[in-house]
């Protein structure tokens, strides 16, 4: 059931505990308490808004950052990592298999925001090696949705 | 001039979902409840190989019974899902949609005057192919104390000396009724007893809600009289690419081969081998929808609920089928006026059937919210003929 719940309002977390419980054929207290519990556990973590920024007139810039670290005795990757996802600007923190270690998501206003926070914060990180940026340009499909306008049901409209 | 025409054809009446599409698509802004395929786009993957057959150049005709692929494809999934055991060299033909399998299959087994049990409410085709066959069709008027299931009752009151096909649509479209290993059991002992034949629409196989569906050619002594028709219209969202399939007997199966071969040639090439994509790896699309249809067909069982509209509930198909007799009007006066007043073109029971008379069609291939948005229309709409009823 925990599955059938959180693959649901993976894409819609705003449905309401009445319709969920509806639509998985279960109780609404059921519903309540899996998710309270859930919620408890951090088993979900948040629920948060998909938005195209692009459509407003606010500025925004992201850039995804390959970076290369040394890992620490006893810590791995994990101290390295919490030194940098402790930054609010800092969206996402991955650790990466391949040619690079983590792959920090970051959001600023301009690409100054970027750049300085790459020079000064990021790059002077004893155990950072080397940085590289990628500045997002288009985002075409996030979190499993295409942000480009929803197509139109084409059918007819009745049909055997 | 002479007159031009066949006599068949010209006493068969055209399908009655034509007269309200053609009402409907006049309309703007007008929504719909009435559409019977699924609202998915066909899985990116299985298009995906429909290109590439494309760029590959693979533009032309397969062997007539469809791609030996495929064939064997198809026979390994009708194992694994369905406990069908079909030799995919011999068996099985592609067709263009399960429909060419339907009028393939009358043809195949219809001598002038055989009659053919014809359970309805049910799908449009029927009645006219075996009519065109040849066939006389008898129909049996399924009820809804029934939950829509074809009784072994009504069955054993139809048959006659005559008698030499039953047509079996399970999951059932329009009513969304299924048949259960046990209500296929209760029946197949009639078949066999009366030598009868079954043909056996199982393109909603893949959308059952109670217990995974059942094959009557799964049962003992059944394979052997039973012609299967499925697709990938229902099952894969594939609908436009008219690609289906039939199964059955070698004796049965060499003659629909033929009909296929003279009528037909092949079914489209690039269909085939995006379907090839379909079986091999599309079984977790296929659970997906599946689940999404139930969710939404939980859904509108509970508005019908909270309207007090009574339907019985349906275990498959995409398909709900509410009772409007409490209105004390016709089928085909509702629909027309839900569609004038309230924009929304649902079908009414009786183009599926005289005895459809007194239902709706309600398709639930549409996303949540737009079954949130019509069954508001359909509840503002209801209560206003109950108070219309009250006034009077």
């Amino acid at each position: 059931m925990r599955e059938k719940i959180l693959t649901f309002i993976e894409k819609n977390s705003r449905v309401s505990l009445h319709d969920l419980a509806v639509l998985l054929g279960v109780d609404e207290t059921m519903v309540c308490n899996e998710l309270a519990a859930m919620e408890a556990e951090r088993v979900i973590c948040g629920y948060h808004t998909l938005i195209d920024w692009d459509k407003i007139d606010v500025e925004k810039v992201t850039a995804m950052i390959e970076v290369r670290v040394t890992p620490q005795r006893d810590m791995g990757f994990d101290k390295v990592a919490e030194r940098i996802y402790n930054y609010p600007e800092v969206h996402a923190v991955y650790l990466i298999s391949g040619g690079f270690d983590l792959m920090v998501t970051l959001e600023g206003k301009t690409l100054r925001d970027i750049s300085s926070f790459v020079t000064d914060k990021l790059s002077t990180l004893d155990s950072v090696l080397s940085t590289k940026t990628n500045f997002i340009l288009k985002k075409y499909k996030d979190h499993g949705t295409v942000m480009v306008e929803s197509p139109k049901d084409e059918r007819m409209l009745m049909t055997p | 001039m002479r007159n031009p025409l066949n006599e068949k054809i010209t006493t068969i009446k055209p399908s009655g979902i034509r007269k309200f599409f053609d009402i409907a698509s006049e309309m703007k802004d007008a929504i719909s409840l009435g559409v019977g395929e699924p609202d998915f786009d066909t899985p990116w993957h299985i298009r995906d190989e429909g290109i590439f057959s494309l760029e590959k150049g693979r533009t032309f005709y397969t062997s007539n019974a469809g791609l030996k692929e495929l064939r064997i494809e198809i026979s390994k999934y009708l194992s694994r899902r369905f406990h069908l055991e079909y030799d995919p060299l011999k068996e099985i033909l592609i067709t263009v949609g399960g429909s060419e399998g339907i009028d393939n299959a009358f043809r195949a087994m219809l001598d002038p005057g055989d009659e053919v049990l014809i359970p309805q409410p049910s799908y449009v085709s029927y009645e006219p192919c075996c009519i065109l066959a040849g066939g006389v069709p008898v129909i049996i008027e399924l009820k809804e104390e029934n939950q829509f299931r074809l009784t072994p009752e009504e069955l054993e009151a139809a048959i006659t000396p005559k008698t030499k096909i039953l047509v079996l649509p399970y999951p059932n479209n329009p009513t969304g009724a299924v048949m259960e290993k046990s209500d296929l059991e209760a029946i197949s002992e009639i078949i066999i007893r009366n030598d009868l034949f079954v043909l056996s629409d199982e393109i909603y196989a893949e959308l059952c809600y109670l217990e995974e569906h059942t094959s009557i050619a799964s049962l003992p002594g059944m394979r052997d009289r039973t012609v299967v028709i499925n697709g990938f219209s229902k099952s894969h969202a594939m609908t436009g690419w008219r690609l289906g399939y039939v199964c059955g007997p070698q004796e049965i199966m060499d003659q629909i081969l033929k009909i296929h071969q003279f009528a037909i040639m092949c079914a489209p090439t690039n269909s085939q081998y995006a379907a090839v994509e379909a079986m091999k790896n599309g079984d977790e699309d296929v659970a997906m929808m599946r689940e999404q249809y139930n969710q939404r067909r939980r859904y509108l069982m509970h508005e019908y609920g909270r309207l007090g509209l009574q339907c019985f509930e349906p275990f498959g198909a995409f398909y709900t089928f509410p009772s409007i007799r409490e209105f004390n009007m016709s089928s085909d006066d509702f629909v027309l006026r839900f569609l004038r007043e309230e924009k929304v073109a649902v079908v009414p029971g009786t183009a599926f059937g005289d005895c459809g008379e007194g239902f709706l069609r309600i398709s639930y291939a549409y996303s949540l919210d737009s079954l949130k948005e019509a069954v508001g229309r359909l509840e503002r709409f209801i209560l206003r003929l109950r108070r219309e009823a009250g006034d009077a």
